[in-house]
C-alpha cells in the first residue's frame, strides 16, 4: 500500500518529462508571444478566481459601496485615496474590484459559449460527415442559412427574444444563460463544417472500413475511433472562437442586451462608464476597456501560435 | 453559367424565407401587438376590432404569407413607436449606415493596401511579423473601445472632432448627405476610423499572405530574370494577382459592416439603421427591429451573391468549386 504513491509520482514525473520534451512544449518555450500571452491569461483567471480573497471590495455587496467615496480618481491623481487603486465609479465602487469581478463573469461566460457551442458543432459535423445524406444536406443548409445571417445581428435578436420572453423578475437572473444560448446558437457553424469535412476524411480510412467490417455499431466508430481524431482541430479553433466569444459577449453587454448592471461583466461597465465619462471621470471607462482588449488580445495570440504550432505545414 | 446564376439565385431565396420566418417568428411570439397599440382603457370591442385589421385571426401560414407579400412589396408595418410606416423610418436613416460603410471601407482599402504589399515587400520575416503583431492588435482591440478612446483623446482631451452626431447635412431629397458640408465631414473622421480599424488589419493581413505567395511563383521569378524593375514586379505582376481575393473578401466585408456599424452607431450616437434597431431592440419596437433584420440580411445576401458571381466571370476556375456550394470564405 505504501508503495503505490511513488509509483504514482515517478509516472506522473515520466508524464512530465514527456510533455516537456514534446514539439509542442518546445514551441511554446521558444515563442516569446505565446509565453507572454499565457502568463496575462493565468494572471487574469488567478485574480478572477480567488476575486472574493484579494479584492479590496466585493463590488456586488451594496453594504460595502459607500458614496461619499463616490467619483474617486485613481491614487495616482490627485483627490484619489488608498485602496481604491483605480478610483471609485458613481456609486462608490472600486473599480478594480469591478474590473477583477467582471473579468470572471466575461470569462466563465466566454468559454461557457466555447464549449456548448464547439458540443453542438462536433456533433453536427460528425453526424452530417459521417451519416451524409439527406441528413448532411439539411444540417449544412441550415448552417449556410445561419451564416447568410451577420453573427452579431443573430445574437442581438436571441437575447432579445429571450429576454422578451421571460418574466421581468428573472431576466437578470437568467442573463448569463442567454447569453451563452445566444452566442452559442451563432457559432456552432465554425466547428460543425470544419469537423464535417475532418470526418469524411477519416470515414474512408482503413481503420473505419475495418471497425465497419467486425460490425462495431455506428454509434461507437463515430464516437470511439472518429471523435478522438477530430478533437484536436476542433480545440483550435475552439481557441480561437474564444476571443471572439468575450468580444461578442462584451459587445452585447455594451450594447445593454447582455449582463444587467447589478451583475456587470467587463462590456457592462464600459457601457455603464461611458454614460459617464464627459463629466471627465475617464477612469471608470477606461480601465475595463483595456482589461477587456488585453484578455481578448492574450487569447488571441496563445489561439493564432496554437494554430501555427499544430500545423505540419508549417514545420 | 447560366445554371449557376440560377443556383445561386434560389438559394439567395431559401435564404431570405428562412430569414423572414425568424422575423415572423419574433413578431408572432414577441409581445401582443394589440395590446403594445392601444391604450390600456381600451375596449373589447376596440381590441377585438384591431385583431381583425392586423389579420391576427387568420391561421399562422396564412400570416405568413401575407408578411412575406407584404414584405417583398417593402411594407412592413408601423412602428409601435411613433406610429410611423417603417420602411419610411429606416430608409430615412439609410443614407448615415450607407456613408458610413462606403467611407469606413475605401479607407481601409486604400491604407491597409499598401501595409500589406509593403510587409510582404520588405521580405524580412521581421517586418512581416511586426505588420502581424499589429494587425492581431487591430482584430483584438473591440470597435466600441476603439471609439470610446478616440472621443476621449480627440474630443474630451483636445477637443478637435465632434463626439457624437452627423454634423450639418444636405438634404437631395431621397438622399441626405454628410459629406457636402465641413461638419459633417469631421464628424464622419472619428466613427469611420473606429470602423475602420478591423478591415484594415484583416485586408492587411490577407494582402500580406497573398502577396508572399504569388511571389515565390515561377512567372515572378521570370520576370526578376528578364531584368524587370523591382516596383513593375511587385506591382504589375504580384499585386494585380492577389487584388481578386482581396477585392471579393473586402466586397463580403461590407456586408458584415453594416451589420456591424451598429456597435460604432451606438458609440458615436450615429443616427445610422443601427442605432434605430438597438433603440428599438430597447423599446420592443418588434416591426423596426424584423424590417431592420430582413433589409440587412437581403444587403448582406444581395453582395455576397454578386461576388461570388464576380468571382466566377473573372477567374473560370472557380465554377467549378462554386456550383458545389462551397463558400469562399
Amino acid at each position: 500500500m505504501s508503495v503505490e504513491p511513488k509509483v504514482e509520482r515517478e509516472t506522473l514525473r515520466v508524464h512530465f518529462a514527456r510533455l516537456w520534451d514534446s514539439d509542442l512544449a518546445w514551441n511554446f518555450r521558444n515563442s516569446p508571444l505565446a509565453v507572454v500571452s499565457a502568463t496575462v491569461l493565468l494572471v487574469i483567471a488567478f485574480t478572477s478566481i480567488f476575486a472574493g480573497v484579494l479584492m479590496p471590495q466585493n463590488p456586488f455587496d451594496i453594504m460595502q459601496l459607500f458614496l461619499d467615496k463616490a467619483n474617486l480618481p485613481p491614487v495616482w491623481s490627485e483627490g484619489g485615496a488608498m485602496p481604491y487603486v483605480l478610483g471609485t465609479d458613481m456609486q462608490g465602487r472600486d473599480v478594480l474590484s469591478a474590473i477583477v469581478y467582471g473579468s470572471r463573469i466575461s470569462l466563465v461566460i466566454g468559454v461557457a459559449s466555447v464549449a456548448v457551442s464547439m458540443t453542438i458543432g462536433v456533433l453536427v459535423g460528425l453526424l452530417a460527415g459521417y451519416i451524409g445524406g439527406a441528413l448532411d444536406n439539411f444540417l449544412m443548409r441550415l448552417a449556410d442559412a445561419v451564416m447568410s445571417i451577420p453573427t452579431l445581428l443573430v445574437a442581438i435578436l436571441v437575447s432579445a427574444i429571450f429576454r422578451g420572453l421571460l418574466p421581468v423578475e428573472y431576466r437578470d437572473t437568467f442573463a448569463p444563460l442567454i447569453l451563452v444560448l445566444a452566442l452559442s446558437l451563432t457559432s456552432w457553424v465554425v466547428y460543425a463544417r470544419m469537423v464535417r469535412a475532418v470526418t469524411m476524411v477519416e470515414a474512408r480510412k482503413e481503420y473505419v472500413m475495418a471497425a465497419r467490417i467486425i460490425n462495431v455499431p455506428r454509434r461507437r466508430i463515430i464516437l470511439k475511433h472518429i471523435l478522438p481524431n477530430v478533437m484536436t482541430p476542433a480545440l483550435v479553433t475552439g481557441t480561437l472562437n474564444l476571443g471572439l466569444a468575450i468580444l461578442a459577449e462584451a459587445t452585447l453587454s455594451f450594447l445593454g442586451v447582455g449582463m444587467p448592471s447589478a451583475q456587470p461583466s467587463l462590456g457592462t461597465l464600459i457601457r455603464l462608464g461611458n454614460q459617464y465619462f464627459f463629466s471627465g471621470t475617464w477612469w471608470i471607462v477606461l480601465f475595463p476597456a483595456l482589461q477587456l482588449t488585453l484578455i481578448i488580445l492574450a487569447v488571441n495570440l496563445l489561439g493564432d501560435w496554437l494554430r501555427d504550432a499544430l500545423n505540419p505545414k508549417l514545420k | 453559367m447560366l445554371l449557376l446564376v440560377l443556383k445561386r439565385l434560389a438559394n439567395a431565396v431559401v435564404v431570405l424565407l428562412f430569414v423572414a420566418l425568424l422575423a415572423f417568428t419574433i413578431f408572432k411570439f414577441l409581445g401582443d401587438p394589440v395590446q403594445l397599440m392601444l391604450n390600456p382603457q381600451a375596449t373589447q370591442e376596440e381590441r377585438d376590432a384591431l385583431t381583425q385589421r392586423l389579420g391576427l385571426n387568420d391561421p399562422v401560414p396564412v400570416q405568413f404569407v401575407k408578411f412575406v407579400a407584404n414584405a417583398v412589396q417593402g411594407d412592413f408595418g408601423m412602428s409601435y413607436r411613433n406610429q410611423l410606416p417603417v420602411m419610411g423610418v429606416i430608409a430615412e436613416r439609410f443614407p448615415a449606415t450607407f456613408e458610413l460603410v462606403m467611407v469606413s471601407s475605401i479607407a481601409a482599402l486604400l491604407i491597409g493596401l499598401p501595409l500589406g504589399v509593403f510587409a510582404a515587400i520588405n521580405g524580412g520575416s521581421f517586418m512581416v511579423r511586426v505588420a502581424h503583431i499589429i494587425s492581431m492588435i487591430g482584430v483584438s482591440v473591440p470597435a466600441f473601445v476603439i471609439g470610446i478612446l478616440l472621443i476621449l483623446a480627440f474630443s474630451i482631451e483636445l477637443q478637435v472632432l465632434p463626439a457624437f452626431g452627423r454634423g450639418e447635412v444636405v438634404d437631395l431629397g431621397f438622399w441626405t448627405t454628410g459629406l457636402l458640408t465641413s461638419s459633417g465631414r469631421y464628424a464622419l473622421i472619428m466613427p469611420a476610423i473606429s470602423l475602420a480599424l478591423f478591415q484594415i488589419s484583416f485586408i492587411m493581413r490577407l494582402v500580406t499572405s497573398e502577396m508572399l505567395e504569388v511571389l515565390r511563383t515561377d512567372f515572378i521569378r521570370f520576370a526578376r530574370a528578364r531584368g524587370l524593375r523591382a516596383r513593375a514586379i511587385y506591382f504589375r505582376h504580384g499585386l494585380r494577382n492577389c487584388l481578386m481575393p482581396v477585392v471579393t473578401i473586402t466586397g463580403m466585408l461590407i456586408g458584415d459592416l453594416i451589420a456591424f456599424a451598429l456597435v460604432t452607431e451606438i458609440v458615436f450616437q450615429w443616427p445610422g439603421m443601427g442605432f434605430l434597431f438597438v433603440q428599438s431592440v430597447q423599446y420592443v419596437d418588434i416591426p423596426v427591429m424584423a424590417a431592420y433584420l430582413m433589409i440587412v440580411c437581403c444587403i448582406f445576401i444581395l453582395i455576397n451573391l454578386i461576388t461570388d458571381l464576380i468571382y466566377v466571370v473573372v477567374d473560370p476556375r472557380m465554377g467549378a468549386t462554386a456550383i458545389g456550394g462551397s463558400n469562399v470564405r
